[in-house]
């Protein structure tokens, strides 16, 4: 990169550059180092945004009389609480399985999904994207497409999906200041402590997407979207820190006791 | 086959017959004429579905239709200025000659001289270092030559370098140009004022170029690996930006990429201090680096250092740059707490974070949660923590059972004191245990342990 610097300030042909290059090479250390210190600007500090979503896929068998395509599938990324996600996604980018035509696929718009029909098992890879104003490079994830059910004896509906769905959530740690006005009022996001940096952030009323029909509330699948309570998770964790902490104290004790004993034969020997 | 027979001289039964027979159908499946035999036979004998080209027509040819022959003419170009009168072959068409000017007219380019007048010297182009004859020879010359410098150079008495010529003779024909000028031409298109003519800037440019050119191959060598240090250097510290590291190491880099202010002599002696000194910023930022217990790569440490391993796991790998006390700014939770695991537990060694897995197992806790929320990651976190601390408990307990029984069976061996911190790694604990062993073994009654009591101390305050 430096040589390329070098090569357009002076429009010396390149071998030329090595030489003038080591006579020049402080000045552009200099030039460098000054380009990596963070842009640090803008940034809402001491803030984070959490948007929780659900990403994965719902299959239909298409019953006994389907052709090559057996099942059709429509793999999503979609908020946790069925809000809309366009006012921080921009395009998902699902990258599907290079038999089909056209595997990369990008939706712009919400609802940010894909339906399609197949009969094969493959990794999907997804990219979101997030608005320019979000200022942050794009999350891929990866969703293994599921068209089988595990429970191999009960046969085939065509009336019951296989979902798969995996929750996770999107944290932006001191998001932009453009992008914080417009999240921190909308119900797709979460927004946990408090801004230390006097902000002039726009009024409470102003999310002006029109959020008719984007979000995923009155999907046509909305049925057989799971729930995703972290109350299961948090209650088993809970139980188990309280027994990890139970066994650590009896060590504790045991500890002492053995210490004490230690003590008492090299007091009564010494 | 019945060749082979005829030459082998063998009578064949009805021979005469065949032969007769073969005359016959040979001349009735002899059917295109104008290709042999055996051509035709190429195509199994049969004439082909597709008739590609008429067999007829392949020997013949169109005959052209005009009448070509060439004659022996005199021609004249507008490249020469004298009448010399040349000939070539032309050829003609049709009784009609080409016409034009000779082909290869176009390729004759001529420079366009500048001349000057007395006036113009004498208001222009009074220069200290030329003299009124040294400037005529000059615009003489590169009438003469073409702007041939090198030439011009040659043969120019006094002698003066190239770049002086042309310096003069650039700055001239400018001045000139402009003079001349009316306020309606634009003269920025001309060349003599897009590209202008830097004196100075082409002597060292020369000079360079005749340094690199009367390099030895040894010094070629240096200048490339250092070059190529460079640039593995920017390379690094773009990739240290693009992965958001903290600012602290940048900085440091910073400071010590400004102190090499020596620069080397173009003789390249100092090449390999340039190329001790990246790598002293190397070891500088990774040394401030390593205090942050985090698997992030240093900056500049190594050339190819990419973000810290992600456990191995299927599902959610996005791939937030990891940063040791800052998370990165947009991160899925899931793969965020994976690192936030593995820079926790990996300090203690595979097998002990095997040993969290196994007893997260025990307890029903799945090693990734499923709903990722804030919460429950917290939660999950610190479980790993105390399962750790849980771990080096039992180890201590262990140790101690340990050393009771070393104790009850000899009441006055030695053991050493044991430094025991939870952040060690319980490798250590084991050599102890062995060396506590050995030291039993070989006691001999060595008095009172005086190191005893302060290690006590440590355990218990824990």
């Amino acid at each position: 990169m430096s040589q390329a610097v070098v090569g357009k300030k002076y429009g010396i042909e390149q071998t030329e550059v090595s030489a003038i290059q080591r006579m020049q090479r402080v000045k552009i250390a200099r030039l460098v180092d000054d380009n990596d210190k963070k842009p640090m600007v803008g940034r809402v500090k001491g803030v984070e945004v959490t948007i929780p979503i659900v990403y994965g896929s719902i299959s239909f068998w298409l019953g006994k009389k389907a052709a090559e395509s057996t099942h059709k599938w429509t793999t999503y990324v979609r908020s946790a609480t069925n809000e809309d996600l366009s006012v921080l996604v921009k395009k998902v980018v699902f990258q599907l399985h290079p038999s089909f035509e056209k595997p990369t696929r990008t939706i712009e718009a919400a609802p940010f999904e894909l339906s399609e029909s197949g009969w094969g098992e493959f990794e999907i890879g997804i990219t979101i994207y997030f608005h320019p104003d979000v200022g942050e490079k794009p999350l891929e994830l990866f969703h293994h497409l599921k068209l089988y059910a595990d429970d191999e004896s009960i046969p085939q509906t065509t009336k019951k999906p296989v979902v798969v769905e995996s929750y996770d959530e999107i944290v932006l740690s001191e998001p932009m200041e453009a992008s914080f006005g417009r999240l921190r009022n909308h119900p797709v996001a979460r927004v946990t402590g408090n801004p230390s940096s006097p902000l002039v952030l726009p009024a409470a009323g102003e999310s002006s997407l029109d959020r008719k029909g984007r979000d995923t509330k009155d999907h046509a699948l909305v049925q057989w979207f799971m729930k995703h309570s972290e109350a299961e998770d948090l209650n088993l964790l809970t139980t188990a820190r309280q027994q990890v902490w139970a066994a650590a104290a009896k060590l504790k004790k045991e500890l002492g006791s053995l210490e004490n004993e230690v003590l008492r034969i090299k007091a009564t020997t010494h | 086959m019945g060749d082979a027979k005829d030459i082998l001289g063998l009578p064949k039964l009805g021979e005469r017959g065949s032969t007769e027979k073969r005359k016959t159908p040979k001349d009735a499946i002899k059917k295109p004429d104008g290709i042999h035999r055996e051509v035709y036979a190429l195509t199994g004998g049969l004439p082909p579905i597709m008739p590609t080209l008429d067999p007829v027509s392949i020997k013949k040819r169109t005959l052209p239709s005009k009448k070509i022959s060439w004659q022996w003419l005199p021609f004249s170009t507008s490249a020469r200025t004298d009448n010399l009168q040349l000939y070539h072959w032309v050829r003609i068409i049709d009784d009609s000659q080409p016409s034009g000017d000779y082909a290869f007219a176009k390729y004759n380019k001529v420079v366009d001289s500048i001349r000057y007048t007395d006036e113009e010297y004498n208001q222009l182009l009074v220069d200290s270092s030329w003299s009124r004859e040294e400037t005529d020879r000059l615009f003489d010359m590169c009438e003469q030559f073409d702007l041939r410098f090198i030439v011009i150079a040659d043969r120019f008495t006094p002698p003066r370098t190239v770049e002086e010529l042309k310096h003069r003779y650039y700055s001239a024909a400018k001045a000139i140009l402009q003079a001349r000028a009316g306020p309606n031409d634009d003269l920025s298109d001309h060349s003599f004022f897009k590209d202008s003519y830097n004196v100075n800037h082409e002597v060292e440019r020369k000079k360079a170029l005749n340094i690199i050119l009367s390099q030895s191959r040894q010094q070629d060598r240096e200048d490339a690996e250092v070059i190529a240090e460079a640039r593995r250097i920017t390379e690094a510290r773009l990739k240290a930006k693009g992965l958001e590291e903290s600012q602290v190491s940048t900085r440091a880099a910073l400071h010590v990429d400004t102190t090499p202010a020596r620069l080397p002599s173009p003789a390249a002696t100092g090449d390999i201090s340039f190329l001790s000194v990246p790598v002293t910023v190397a070891s500088t930022t990774s040394v401030q680096v390593t205090p942050v217990p985090t698997p992030a790569s240093a900056p500049s440490s190594t050339p190819v250092q990419t973000s810290a391993p992600i456990p191995a796991s299927t599902t959610p790998v996005s791939a937030p740059p990891p940063v040791g006390p800052r998370p990165p700014r947009v991160y899925l939770r899931g793969a965020w707490l994976a690192q936030q695991i593995h820079s926790v537990v990996s300090p203690a060694g595979v097998r002990t974070s095997k040993r969290v897995d196994q007893m997260l197992e025990e307890y029903g806790v799945r090693s990734k949660p499923k709903v990722p929320t804030a919460a429950v990651c917290a939660e999950h976190l610190e479980l790993r923590r105390e399962l750790l601390n849980l771990i080096q408990l039992q180890k201590q307990v262990q140790y101690k059972e340990n050393e009771l029984a070393i104790l009850r069976e000899n009441p006055y061996a030695e053991i050493p004191a044991t430094p025991n911190t939870p952040k060690r790694p319980h490798r250590g604990l084991e050599n102890e245990r062995v060396s506590t062993r050995a030291t039993a073994v070989g006691a001999e009654f060595e008095g009172f342990p005086s190191s005893g009591k302060p290690s006590f101390h440590i355990i218990l305050v824990q």
